[in-house]
């Protein structure tokens, strides 16, 4: 358990317009496809599945590997909940840790 | 044991590869694609080769099982024929781009079982070769070894960048 030291302030809940607990999709949000780090797969294989499968140029295909390494996670496409669902699925048929979800 | 000597994937033109193995580690290969099929064809669900039939939705269940549904066939499908091409092709003899990447998904999928077995962390541990684990890391080592060749003899024939950056 975390607790904080006496120095520490106490935050008072703010009030935001943030709608809580609704799930519903806004069909204008669109979708984002993130990578997650896993200790398996290669960092040289990450980069050429990013480069093959989304046509990255191979700095940027590393430059995402490197954040799904040392940040744990990386969008990696977005779009349209259906082109999102393809993406994804490409991702896993090279067996990449990968999800989708709303913006 | 296996002597990391010489590259055993090479490019031999455009689109046109070759994969010499020697032969125990053809007889490896080879045990390691039957065991890999058969865990395949025993259940998608098991524990042992779930890693490699990940979730899309992380946090909709409902959604999640869709995919499920649509998808879970067509990947079997996809890694149950990258097998036989590996197995096709122990052999030796040239291989295109389709028989290439056949063997990088076959390599990265049995990675991923074995990994997901031995629960391994990015920094391998150093062990006794009289470890009962050490001939499963050392198989770990080996197909990681292979892999990296296959990844990058396919890398010299990848398409032209078609995205400037990526966007979101």
């Amino acid at each position: 358990m975390v607790t904080a030291g006496p120095a520490a302030p106490l935050t008072a809940p703010v009030e935001t317009d943030e709608p809580v607990g609704d799930t519903h999709d806004d069909p204008d949000r669109p979708w984002v496809v993130i990578v997650w780090n896993d200790p398996i797969n290669l960092m040289v294989y990450v980069t050429f599945v990013l480069q093959k499968l989304f046509g990255y140029p191979r700095e940027v295909a590393e430059k995402l590997m490197l954040q799904v390494h040392y940040e744990g996670r990386a969008v990696v496409s977005n779009g349209p909940r259906e082109k999102a669902e393809l993406d994804v699925f490409r991702l896993h048929e090279h067996g990449l840790w990968a999800t989708m979800q709303q913006d | 044991m296996v002597i990391f000597d010489r590259d055993r994937v090479r490019r031999r033109g455009s689109g046109r590869y070759q994969v010499k193995l020697r032969p125990s580690e053809r007889a490896l290969m080879a045990d390691l694609v039957v065991q890999l099929r058969e865990q395949l064809l025993a259940s998608t669900d098991d524990p042992s080769v779930k890693r490699l039939f990940p979730p899309a939705y992380a946090n909709d269940a409902e959604r999640d099982a869709g995919y499920q549904v649509l998808t879970r066939d067509e990947l079997l499908e996809g890694r149950l024929a990258a097998l036989d091409v590996v197995e096709r092709t122990l052999k030796g003899g040239e291989l295109d781009d389709d028989g290439m990447t056949a063997w990088m998904g076959t390599l990265n999928s049995l990675r991923l079982v074995l990994g997901t077995k031995l629960d391994v962390d990015e920094e391998l541990p150093a062990l006794d070769s009289d470890d009962p684990l050490a001939p499963a890391y050392a198989v770990y080592e080996y197909l990681g070894w292979l892999l990296s060749q296959v990844v990058d003899a396919l890398s010299s024939d990848l398409p032209p960048p078609t995205t400037e950056a990526r966007g979101g």
